[in-house]
């Protein structure tokens, strides 16, 4: 009797664990549910290979496609040799002193900004005051800045995997401390970098708050992808088709499909990411 | 290479590595000057006080009312809300990662948990508008279920992956030695998670939470489009509500460059930089503070 007591009590309490834990692996897949199953019957060739047409109501999403691919490539371009070379200095450069410890302070506390906040900070600074107007120029420069802090964060940690001795190598052959870094201590990095790079631009093709005053567009005519002009994006687009488009139940099967576009680019983002971890896991083995 | 260039390009990339370090510093300098600027030009028209402390916000009226009050309240209520369904959810599943699962399942269970951070908060909060607010709408007999709930819910998915990582670090760090001297003197798995390892990991735990709630806090897209957006006092769960991000977001697309309306979303934001800048100070004080215990 003592023991089957016992035995009920112990079920109920890992059964509180095990429904917490069940609970979150439902909500997964209750999202993923719920986009797929009603966006993959709008998926089709011609989704994703047409501009909109009709006021949005049909054709496809080719433009806030082109647009979030180039957006995160500006991204790209912009976060990833400042936060790589930021990195570099903290981890190969800098002593402990004040300058270095504010630094360090100043990338977290960048870290945990508001994402609207980001967007407020890019209409200022490169919309108004560097007069690069509404543009996807200004969009990545923004989505550049608010992806610098993970980049640094990231590529720091794989910097400090690498250990003294191999710079110490480099260094006793006579190369210089930048040949060091330049040759042996980032290719071995390499790895490390690029998935902190991949998943953090995986994060900013789904950012909207920080595009929607510094150049997303509601629509704009033909395929888009100049620099200097206003763009649609993916997430924008979801956002726009599900609150703020005329006729919101007409326009809900594409905005379904967005959404499955977005979280299957996002995924795949995430996928290559893990790939590279895997195999570079692999190989240090 | 000749060795005089070789040393040359040496010295100007340890100058170049040092100003992108600097960068980093005139970006959050940017950012800090931004808001301050802004809202100064904001409190030249309006009063701190009433700002901070006004019932009714209002800008596009006859007369314009700039109280944040109900936009504080509104952010307040849905992150409370979002960490009464995450806080329990988050540990819950933390402990069960960090003491039972099986590494098998463990090789599950994590990439889940990543996969659910992935979502992009568009996505959740559109979920909001044909999902959860439907649901709330049948459930409750309201006429539409974009309110506070509803973006606690949401929120509350948001903030799990991030409450769940940092817990399951801080359970997972709680030594061995502890446990065993647990069971030494026979107590159950289940005494010793809730009345030695939790307490021990509990500085990790708060570091956790407050991290969650600096996310939900910030988080704009999932509160704005599942929320409501009425800018009232909120009385209770199923009000529409108006968040800070949300007020933002919606305004700043609509108002005339340099007003004090303008210059009013910039207060806002400075009053929201702050809170999440407090949230996430007080979260790495705990995180440090369990990284010191556990390393002496």
């Amino acid at each position: 009797m003592q023991r089957r007591k016992f035995n009920f009590t112990s079920i109920i309490e890992w059964g509180t664990l095990l429904f917490s834990t069940g609970l979150v692996c439902f909500f997964l897949i209750i999202v993923l549910w719920e986009i797929v199953s009603k966006g993959a019957g709008v998926l089709s060739w011609e989704f994703i290979a047409e501009v909109p047409r009709e006021g949005m109501t049909k054709g496809g999403i080719l433009t806030p496609i082109i647009g979030t691919v180039l957006l995160t490539l500006l991204t790209a371009l912009f976060s990833i040799p400042f936060g790589v070379c930021c990195a570099i200095y903290l981890n190969e450069y800098a002593e402990d002193n004040w300058l270095t410890r504010i630094i360090r302070a100043a990338i977290r506390n960048l870290s945990g900004v508001p994402s609207i906040i980001y967007g407020l900070f890019g209409l200022a600074l490169f919309v108004q005051a560097l007069q690069f107007g509404t543009s996807m120029l200004s969009a990545g420069l923004t989505l550049g800045l608010l992806s610098l802090p993970y980049i640094i964060t990231t590529t720091e940690e794989a910097l400090m995997r690498i250990p003294a001795s191999t710079r110490e190598a480099a260094l006793a052959v006579g190369a210089t401390k930048f040949e060091t870094i330049k040759d042996v201590v980032l290719p071995s990095a390499m790895s490390g970098i690029l998935t902190g790079v991949v998943l953090t631009l995986s994060r900013a093709a789904g950012e909207t708050a920080p595009i929607l005053f510094t150049g997303a567009a509601f629509y704009i005519n033909g395929v888009g992808g100049a620099i200097d002009n206003e763009f649609m994006a993916l997430p924008y687009h979801l956002y726009m088709l599900s609150t703020q488009h005329q006729s919101i139940e007409e326009v809900r099967p594409i905005a379904y499909g967005t959404a499955l576009v977005l979280i299957i680019v996002v995924f795949l983002l995430n996928l290559t990411a893990f790939y590279i971890r895997y195999k570079y896991r692999k190989n240090e083995n | 290479m000749k060795f005089k260039t070789r040393l040359s390009l040496d010295v100007a990339f340890k100058y170049i590595f040092k100003i992108t370090g600097l960068l980093v510093l005139a970006a959050l300098g940017g950012i800090l000057a931004m808001l301050v600027y802004n809202s100064f030009s904001f409190f030249l028209d309006v009063k701190p006080l009433d700002f901070i402390t006004g019932l009714e916000w209002n800008p596009t009226g006859k007369t314009p009312k700039y109280g944040m009050l109900p936009l504080i309240l509104s952010t307040t209520l849905v992150t409370f809300g979002a960490m009464v369904i995450a806080i329990p959810l988050g540990i819950g599943t933390a402990a069960f990662i960090a003491e039972y699962a099986s590494p098998k399942l463990k090789n599950i269970l994590k990439p889940v948990i990543e996969m659910l951070a992935a979502v992009p908060s568009v996505v959740i909060g559109f979920l909001g508008i044909v999902l959860v607010g439907p649901g709330l709408a049948n459930v409750a007999n309201l006429p539409n279920g974009l309110n506070a709930l509803n973006g606690a819910i949401l929120l509350a998915v948001m903030a799990l992956p991030t409450i769940i990582t940092v817990a399951e670090d801080a359970i997972h760090a709680v030594p061995k030695t502890y446990k065993e001297a647990s069971y030494g003197v026979g107590a159950t798995k289940w005494q010793t998670l809730c009345r030695v390892v939790i307490p021990a990991a509990a500085p990790g735990i708060i570091a956790a939470v407050m991290l969650g709630v600096g996310r939900a806090i910030g988080e704009t897209m999932t509160v704005l489009m599942a929320t409501g957006n009425a800018s009232l006092l909120p009385e209770g769960m199923f009000d529409s509500v108006k968040t800070m991000t949300a007020t933002i977001a919606i305004e700043m697309g609509e108002v005339p460059y340099q007003t004090t309306h303008y210059f009013a979303l910039y207060a806002i934001a400075t009053v929201l930089f702050f809170m999440t800048l407090i949230a996430n100070l007080v979260g790495e004080f705990f995180i440090n503070r369990f990284r010191k215990y556990h390393a002496a």
